[in-house]
């Protein structure tokens, strides 16, 4: 560098008679503001979501009905429905942090279900063969969509559009020509496999909760037995895969190829990442968790229902912008979508259980999602120092 | 130069696009710790050149070699990987992630090879602290966001991951445009030191002022051709800015204009008042 600074020339002179501090002079940046503990809180992508969870949280423990929202019973209520749309929403945030969308995982939702009430009732599969089955059919439907976005370089918007109608198409037309009905009753009833239903339909911490119910600290009924027998399995399922997404998305390669894929293609291809296998992954993964959401249901209900799913593709997208999740791609956490689907269930249950006519949930809901896309794009500016928008 | 092999050399290359010819019979020698500074006005062709350079285009006629061995680049990913990056001018970095996240993009350090293994973000967050600082970059953090930094900043990135990855030939795409006068001489700064590491480095650009200083060679293009390639001793800064503008002469421009000013002020000789 010696070289370089020799040529420098003196600038003293002309800091005294201009009244400038030459910027090579050094020293502390004298604009940038001193970041402090909150403002690096504001700055994460789940912020927004995590301060509408809390506001949600207060207001509905004002309202009349808390009581019933806040026991232990209706606590398990909305988590279950927190937990079934959190299943599907993380995967969603993924695929958008990639920069893609999936509208077809609510058809994907009822088409695993009929996939898996038909070869069960109508071929004799075991039960675990009949989830396999779907889970095989997800995976194809999955890649299928993404093969397709990649390679015609269509909008994933429309291709899965397409997939949405075609699937959902799918599912009436082949349970009505097989069976003459729309619905698959007793799907349960004649395979007696409880350890695979109970993977998904199942209680744990049991003898916890039924040691409570003996100390008279939750409510149980004259025989003993807790009103709330345990965590649904569907919740334990909610929080394993937030906690593999998250840790996939923040500590591995595959999650610096999932922000780059989704920030600028070109720029992540030109360094070799390799785009195009990242969003067929990720495709994947939306289809198997749409499909892993319908053997829950299916196992907890007994039935399969080939409407099943409807409009749950944008309520998964809702709760991922509710968390954060850039709608153009390439910044989000899967934290906030926990918090988006937490937000969710609870205004969902807490409607109900206040009275309020349940007709205005959507009003709400349409109220929440422009309040979170102005804090999310209010938190990026944040994020990228201010200023500046892209 | 000391080395007698060119780190990089064209030889006869052209470039057509259909009926235009973009690019005709450049011979180029790039060598090692050497600034070979591209110059040319707008038209002139470095858009092409670059691009044939980095791999994205492939010449219609011609040879490239790297090292003395002639090579035929498929995409810019084959041109990495033989030691000849290319900062664009996009600078091949993602505003909304960290500058340790861009800084490994495609070479993230794990530890182990499995996909889903944890990504060493310990050391990645130290390694490009320190290569950033080898090159003269003081970062204040290397988790913050691409987007935060300035043009100049980000600049130097991209120039302290070429340099880090090993690169031999270092192509730089009009680095200093959009830079103000501090940033632009700190991107320069880079530029020589990459140099004194003994990379190659060629840099493209319009702007004398930011070449002059730092080049060591200078090849002139003007309308697809090379006009000539001179050592800084050879030659001034205005034969070169005369050279580059097609022998048009700033000079003569600055009349046209004065003789422009005088005709409208004589024109409207009230308006001044």
């Amino acid at each position: 560098m010696t070289a370089v600074e020799q040529q420098v020339p003196d600038l003293t002179s002309q800091e005294n008679r201009f009244g400038i501090k030459p910027k090579r002079a050094g020293g502390a940046d004298e604009r940038l503001a001193a970041a402090n503990w909150f403002t690096k809180l504001l700055r994460r992508p789940e912020a927004g979501a995590a301060g509408g969870l809390v506001a949600t949280i207060v207001i509905f423990a004002l309202l009349p009905g808390a009581a019933n929202l806040y026991s232990l019973q209706g606590a398990m209520t909305f988590l279950t429905l927190s937990a079934e749309l959190g299943i599907i929403a993380t995967a969603t945030a993924l695929l958008i942090i990639a920069g893609e969308f999936d509208l077809s995982i609510g058809s994907m939702i009822g088409f695993a279900g009929v996939v898996i009430g038909l070869t069960v009732r109508e071929l004799g599969f075991p039960l675990w063969g009949g989830i396999a089955s779907a889970f095989a059919v997800a995976v194809l439907v999955g890649y299928l969509n993404g093969l397709i976005v990649v390679r015609t370089r269509l909008p994933s918007f429309i291709v899965t559009l397409a997939s949405l109608f075609i699937l959902r198409g799918l599912s009436i037309a082949i349970t009505r020509a097989v069976t003459g009905r729309t619905q698959i009753p007793y799907i349960l009833d004649d395979v007696p496999d409880p350890a695979t239903a109970g993977l998904f339909n199942g209680h744990v911490f049991t003898g916890f909760f039924r040691w409570m119910a003996a100390q008279g600290w939750i409510a149980a009924r004259s025989d003993g037995i807790p009103f709330v027998t345990g965590i649904p399995a569907s919740i334990v399922w909610w929080l394993a895969i937030t906690a593999a997404a998250g840790y996939v998305l923040t500590q591995t390669r595959y999650g610096n190829w999932i922000f780059a894929t989704g920030g600028d293609q070109e720029v992540a291809r030109n360094v070799g990442v390799p785009v195009g296998r990242v969003k067929i992954s990720l495709f994947i993964c939306t289809a198997c968790a749409a499909t892993l959401l319908a053997t829950i249901q299916v196992m907890e209900a007994g039935s399969a229902d080939t409407t099943r799913g409807l409009l749950k593709e944008f309520e998964a997208i809702i709760a991922a912008v509710i968390g954060g999740v850039l709608l153009t791609g390439g910044y989000g956490t899967v934290y906030g979508v926990l918090f988006g689907s937490l937000i969710f269930g609870l205004v969902q249950m807490g409607i109900f259980y206040t009275g309020i006519d349940t007709d205005w949930f959507k009003v709400f809901l349409g109220l929440v999602i422009l309040a979170a896309v102005l804090v999310n794009t209010y938190i990026r500016t944040k994020a990228l120092g201010g200023g500046r928008s892209r | 130069m000391s080395a007698l092999v060119p780190a990089m050399e064209l030889s006869g290359v052209s470039v057509n696009f259909g009926s235009v010819k973009a690019l005709q019979d450049i011979d180029i020698k790039v060598y090692p710790g050497e600034v070979h500074c591209l110059l040319g006005d707008n038209g002139a062709g470095k858009s092409t050149l670059i691009k044939v350079l980095s791999g994205v285009h492939r010449p219609s006629r011609g040879q490239i070699l790297v090292d003395g061995r002639p090579v035929a680049f498929r995409n810019p990913r084959e041109a990495q990987a033989m030691g000849v990056a290319t900062v664009f001018q996009d600078l091949g970095m993602i505003p909304l992630m960290s500058i340790t996240r861009n800084f490994f993009l495609g070479r993230e350090p794990t530890r182990s090879s499995l996909p889903f293994s944890r990504m060493d973000k310990e050391r990645a967050n130290s390694v490009a602290k320190q290569a950033m600082a080898d090159i003269g970059i003081d970062v204040r953090d290397p988790t913050q966001a691409v987007g935060t930094l300035s043009g100049g900043e980000r600049q130097s990135v991209a120039i302290a991951r070429a340099v880090h990855f090993g690169a031999k030939v270092l192509i730089l795409d009009e680095p200093t445009s959009a830079l103000g006068v501090h940033q632009a001489a700190m991107v320069l700064k880079f530029i020589i030191e990459a140099r004194m590491r003994g990379l190659a480095v060629i840099f493209i650009s319009h702007n004398i002022h930011h070449a002059y200083p730092v080049g060591d060679t200078f090849t002139l293009l003007n309308r697809g051709r090379n006009r000539g390639t001179y050592a800084k001793s050879d030659i001034s800064r205005d034969e070169v800015v005369s050279i580059m503008s097609g022998g048009e002469d700033l000079k003569v421009v600055e009349a046209e204009i004065e003789a422009l000013l005088a005709s409208i002020a004589a024109q409207r000789p009230a308006a001044a008042l």
